[in-house]
This record gives structure tokens, sequence and C-alpha cells, in this order.
């Protein structure tokens, strides 16, 4: 229906991913990771899934990306490989 | 988590802001039958704003609004919701989470609804306590080093 | 020029692995489709399909009209039985791994008061 959207939306998912893989800084990885999930939240709410999407965005987006902070905050925020 | 990071802006945001998140946790629990959400969002909002002031403010502001003794035993106070909604069934009659026999309301549908409600309250409660003990597991060391 | 070539083999599983799952979605029903297999009444095996049931009575079984919260914590109630279950052991967990600090520095504490006395 609305393909377009969900086109462009996957193609932003994919530079997201690539880009959390390949960059250096943990904190930069987590941030992508976090716009990764509200995009996909965003998707999923276009494909009529409202509730997966809700759950998606207050999950992915919210708790998992400040538990992850907290992780780098108390290891390291520079990746070594 | 640093005392020393205690930005007046952002903590005076952070106080405007949590309310709001809880009442919208809330409204998502109870709510649930009505519009998307459900106890598991809702647990989680309700979550998303107590870690809210515990990273904004420090650590003692946070103790005082949720103690992180009360982690472990609020999470097992909601799954023991759960089950007990599931054994109270049995108990009057009926099959392991039938709601159909709840003496809750006269019309089956109605009792099957506040069925549902009781267990939505339980898994936010559940969802809420343990990730608020798990962000303090995770943090725990700092504070005793 | 070992990394090289590990890049390389690694770049090409990744392509591979793309027209895998590119081929693997061409074969799902489109979205909506009332003729797929899902949305039918009587599923391949003429068996009732779930999906239909909880549709039509999803409303009267339990007067909530989110179907998917009636689902959820009627229908398929051991489900999220289960999963707070998985919760609440994540949970416990951490704080059998994470707090074995304190417990240390208490016991450590009493082994000093004990050695004072």
């Amino acid at each position: 229906m609305h393909w377009e959207l969900e086109l462009v939306f996957f193609v932003i998912l994919i530079i997201l991913a690539l880009v959390a893989l390949m960059v250096r800084n943990l904190l930069t990885a987590v941030v992508m990771l976090n716009v990764f999930s509200f995009l996909s939240a965003l998707l999923y709410v276009v494909m009529g899934a409202v509730d997966v999407g809700f759950t998606e965005a207050v999950v992915g987006g919210g708790v998992t990306g400040v538990f992850l902070v907290v992780l780098i905050f108390k290891t390291t925020r520079r990746s070594t490989d | 988590m640093k005392e020393a990071e205690n930005n007046p802006i952002v903590s005076l945001i952070a106080s405007i802001v949590s309310p709001f998140i809880m009442l919208f946790g809330l409204y998502v629990i109870f709510h649930g039958h009505y519009s998307p959400g459900g106890g598991f969002q809702g647990g989680t909002l309700l979550a998303a704003s107590i870690i809210l002031i515990r990273l904004a403010h420090s650590s003692h502001t946070g103790q005082l609004q949720f103690p992180a003794k009360l982690g472990t035993p609020l999470g097992s106070l909601g799954v023991l919701i759960y089950y007990g909604t599931g054994l109270a069934a049995l108990w009057w009659g009926g099959q392991f989470l039938n709601y159909a026999f709840l003496p809750l309301a006269e019309e089956i549908s109605l009792r099957r609804s506040w069925g549902i409600l009781l267990v939505e309250i339980g898994v936010g409660l559940a969802v809420m306590a343990i990730l608020v003990s798990i962000f303090d597991d995770l943090l725990e060391e700092e504070d005793h080093d | 020029m070992k990394d090289q070539r590990l890049k390389i083999v690694n770049y090409s599983l990744l392509l591979i692995f793309l027209a895998l799952l590119i081929y693997a979605s061409l074969g799902l029903s489109p979205r909506g489709d009332l003729n797929s297999w899902v949305n039918r009444e009587e599923s391949a095996a003429h068996s009732p399909n779930a999906a239909t049931y909880y549709i039509r009575h999803a409303y009267h079984d339990t007067h909530s009209p989110n179907m998917v919260t009636a689902i959820l914590a009627d229908y398929r109630g051991y489900d999220t039985l289960g999963e707070e279950t998985v919760i609440l052991t994540a949970g416990i967990i951490c704080f059998l791994l994470l707090r074995r600090e304190r417990r240390k520095t208490k016991n450590s504490k009493n082994k000093e008061i004990k050695a004072e006395k």
C-alpha cells in the first residue's frame, strides 16, 4: 500500500545496520541501534501491527539503549577490532 | 550515575518529564483492553520513568523514589499475581487460567475481561520491578568500591 | 593480505545470504491477501483456522475490543505466563551474578568483626 515509504525505511535500515557494524566508537553504534529500533517500529506500524511496533519502540528504543549505555560506561568506549 | 555530572537542566527536565511517562505507563496498562498496549509495554514505560530519575539525579534520590531492595520482591509479587489468578480459577472449579470461573462479575465475558486486567497488572508490576532491579545490579559495584 | 582475503570471503558470504533471504521472501504471500492459506477459514489440512475464530469471537468471549490483548492474556495465557517466568528468571540471575560483591564485603566485614573479638 505505502510501498514507497517502506522502501525508504528499508534502505535507511540497511545503512544504519552497516554503520553500527563498521563504526569504532561503541556509543555511536548504540545510538545507531536505537534509531534502527525506532525505524523498525515505524515499519511495523505501517504494516498494521501497532502492538508490535509499540513494544519495539518502548523496549528496543528505550530500555535497551539505556542498558547498553550503562554497559559502555562501565567498560570501554572504543572497540578493539 | 556520577555525582559530579549533576547538570541542573538535565535534572529539571527529567523531573518534569518522568511523571508524565509514569502516567502514560499506567494508562497503557489499564487501557490495554481498548488501545494497543498491555502489561509488558506499560511496565517497561514505568521502569523507564524510574530509570530516568536514577540517571539524571544522584543515585540517592532514585533510591528514595524506588529502593533497590524492592526490586526482586515486587517482581516475584507480580509473577505471584499471575499464578494466583490461575490458581483462583482452579479453586473455584475451573481449569488453570480459565477466567470464566472467577466470581468477579455476572456475565462470563465481563469475568474474562476482569481476569485479563488482573493478569496485566501482574505482568506490569513484574516487568517494572525487574527492569529497575537489573539496572541497579549493573550499577551496583560502583557504589561499594 | 590474509585480512583482505578474509574480508572478501565475509562479504561474499553476506551477499549469498542476502540472495537466499530475498529468494525465500519471494515465496511469501502478499500482505492482506484474502486467498492465502493464513487468511482462509480452513487450513490446508481441512481443519478450522485459529485466526478466523479469534477474529469472530474475541469480543464476545472476552469483552475487550483489542484482539491482541485478548489473545495474549486469555487464549494464550500459558504463553504469557512462561514469558513472565523467563523475565523473573533473568532478573534473579542478574541479582545473583552481579550483586556478589556486596555479599563478599559483608562477609569480610563479619570476619573482621570476629577477628577483632
